[in-house]
């Protein structure tokens, strides 16, 4: 089970990266997406996977065996809020910066570094 | 499943925590509270400005309190939700970690002041110091936390409230800007959580002090993997040479004040994290990993300047400056030896007030001339002579030029490389130490001209470029009062300081020995947070 997880996490992290290539935002941005859910299904993964006992311990008894990991679960959660937040501003800023600069392509993104902007000063 | 009959071990905290020790927690505290009742406060916008200082003036206390603590008995720590250690989340102040967190409360309290000097009362509106504050609570707990998940939890804090300072204002040069950095900032932080995965997969823990004592019986295979993975995540929080394309494609773009506390904080926050997880946490997978890091360091060293004396545009051209000092730091993580991590430590704290008051001189300019172009500068020298001084002085501590600060970190640094070149005959040559140390001083050299020839242009030059009048430009205003008082006086004054802690570093040469003998051997930091030291 976990290499078949472990291929999925490979198969995911590779559509991420080929999306972040893209120079449109909104790719830029699914790729994001899908990059962070890989790395979600990691740190499951990195908790060993069990599929058979809730980690709850029995009323009267002290320790449970063969029960979930619940230390990941916690991680993820945490991880999933960040990069939802994260994800909402970006996509904000994407469609701002859509509506200021008339772009959605990095390329035509040129306010910040400006094609003419790197000539060295003539004096001196 | 039968109960087991053996005791279990003591996994719960039964006493209450000791007062004394609240002061490692209530920086971020402070940071968060004063950040909610700023938010809440909305409307009387008349105060912000003043609580907001009044919060950072309790967190210096605090942190100068703490910082004393650590300076006289040694790391201190405190553990969360009554869980002991391994389990429960540790906050753990070493000597680095307090000074730079003090240091950065002092640096955000001169931008307080200076960013008093164009805001009206009804600006407050936009939150823009619940934001300063939340920046400050990312960075403090970034530098306090004693747990690498928390650590991750801290960056993205910073993050956050980076990006809300980034597009404040919402010009389409903010907006391109943060583009750039959002989106390569959040795939390094990802990059980061990724490592932390795979980091308890293979360990089972994440506190810090725990992970220095499993580490060394890990498959080093495995850790030099989640090392190199940490280098990239660290190394483009910390824009190191091949990945530090996003600053200056975005620094310059927010107000100048703004900018400033990037400048001096963020940066400055991945390379500690670079340094406390490969000098410290994975010592091994550094040592494998040595040669990459050498390169990474001279390459940053040398090319970084390099696009500082090529940029036209005066704060773009502060910002190859500050990646030049990352590679000075990352070369103090290449020679772990007790001097070079101690000049690394030494430059933070040099790089978080110097690259701070770059920036804001640089704000000043820019308001003089009203351009932001050094090609379109000159002739300040004759309008206002103070900011001139303000400006090569700092200038020359970011260079390095003896008698400033910057000078201190960069000898200890050097010393460290050449202290593993062996002179015996017949010994075999370190290269690496070599090249770091003279890396050090072409980047000393280049950074000194950059930065002087960017004082000729925009101070000594008669007027803008290819202008032949004798006359200087029509265009550079006096300062108005207010920003005389505010912007000028907050700026001189963190110079003040730059220059006072250059003429007098004992203090900080004696918190960097300390700091890096903690980084290098921490069993103090262990005993500290209450795992038994490695036998």
């Amino acid at each position: 089970m976990d290499y078949v997880i472990a291929a999925l996490i490979g198969l995911f992290v590779a559509v991420g990266v080929y999306f972040l290539l893209s120079r449109s935002v909104i790719r830029m941005l699914l790729g994001v997406t899908i990059f962070g859910n890989a790395v979600n299904l990691l740190i499951f993964t990195g908790g060993r996977l069990t599929r058979e006992v809730a980690p709850i311990v029995p009323y009267g008894q002290e320790t449970i065996a063969g029960a979930a990991n619940p230390l990941p679960q916690a991680l993820i959660l945490t991880a999933i809020v960040i990069g939802f937040s994260m994800f909402t501003f970006l996509l904000v800023l994407a469609f701002r910066t859509y509506q200021a600069l008339d772009a959605d392509n990095t390329d035509n993104m040129r306010l910040a570094e400006p094609e003419d902007g790197c000539r060295p000063p003539l004096s001196y | 499943m039968a109960a087991t009959s053996t005791p279990l071990p003591q996994a719960m905290i039964q006493t209450a925590t000791a007062a004394a020790d609240w002061v490692v927690v209530l920086p971020m505290a402070l940071c968060l509270m004063g950040a909610a009742l700023l938010l809440m406060t909305r409307r009387t916008r008349m105060f912000h400005a003043g609580l907001a200082m009044l919060f950072v003036v309790a967190i210096i206390a605090c942190e100068t309190v703490l910082f004393m603590r650590v300076m006289a008995d040694g790391p201190v720590s405190m553990t969360m939700g009554k869980w002991l250690p391994p389990f429960g989340i540790s906050f753990t102040a070493d000597l680095f970690g307090a000074g730079f967190a003090l240091t950065s409360a002092v640096v955000t309290l001169v931008l307080l002041v200076y960013m008093q000097m164009d805001r009206a009362p009804a600006d407050n509106r936009d939150g823009q110091f619940a934001m300063v504050l939340l920046l400050l609570a990312g960075v403090t707990g970034s530098f306090l936390t004693g747990d690498f998940f928390n650590l991750y939890v801290w960056f993205e804090v910073m993050l956050i409230a980076s990006f809300g300072l980034i597009v404040l204002g919402g010009r389409g040069l903010q907006l391109d800007g943060a583009v750039k950095y959002g989106f390569l900032n959040f795939i390094a932080t990802t990059l980061f959580l990724m490592a932390l995965g795979l980091t308890y997969a293979l360990l089972g823990t994440l506190n810090m002090a725990d992970i220095v004592e499993r580490a060394p019986g890990a498959n080093p295979a495995a850790l030099a993997g989640i090392a190199a993975l940490l280098v990239l995540a660290f190394g483009t929080k910390a824009a190191a040479f091949p990945v530090n394309a996003w600053l200056p494609a975005s620094y310059h773009t927010p107000p100048a004040a703004v900018s400033a506390l990037f400048a001096g904080l963020l940066t400055k926050v991945g390379v500690y994290a670079l340094m406390r997880a490969l000098v410290m946490l994975f010592p091994e997978s550094r040592d494998l990993l040595e040669p990459v890091l050498a390169a990474i360091a001279i390459a940053t060293l040398v090319i970084a300047p390099l696009g500082a004396i090529a940029e036209t545009n005066l704060r773009r051209a502060m910002g190859f400056v500050v990646i030049g000092g990352i590679g000075v730091v990352i070369s103090g993580v290449a020679l772990p030896s007790a001097e070079g991590v101690a000049g690394s430590g030494f430059y933070i704290f040099h790089a978080i007030l110097t690259m701070t008051a770059l920036y804001l001189v640089a704000g000043l300019v820019e308001k003089v001339t009203g351009e932001t172009d050094t090609r379109r500068m000159g002739g300040i020298y004759a309008a206002n002579s103070p900011l001139s001084i303000l400006f090569i002085v700092v200038v020359l501590a970011a260079a390095g030029v003896p008698p400033f600060l910057g000078f201190w970190p960069k000898l200890l640094l050097i010393q460290a490389g050449l202290a593993r070149l062996d002179f015996a005959a017949g010994a075999a040559i370190d290269w690496t130490g070599l090249a770091m140390a003279l890396a050090l001083l072409v980047n000393a050299w280049l950074t000194l001209i950059a930065g002087t020839r960017l004082w000729a242009h925009v101070f000594w030059r008669a007027g803008s470029e290819g202008d032949r009048s004798e006359h200087q430009a029509a265009r550079v205003r006096p300062l108005s009062q207010r920003e005389g008082w505010l912007g000028f006086g907050a700026t001189a004054a963190l110079t003040a300081a730059i220059v006072v802690a250059g003429l007098m570093p004992n203090l900080a040469f004696e918190t960097a020995r300390v700091g890096a003998a903690d980084f290098l051997e921490p069993s103090r930091y262990i005993a500290a947070v209450g795992l038994a030291p490695e036998e």
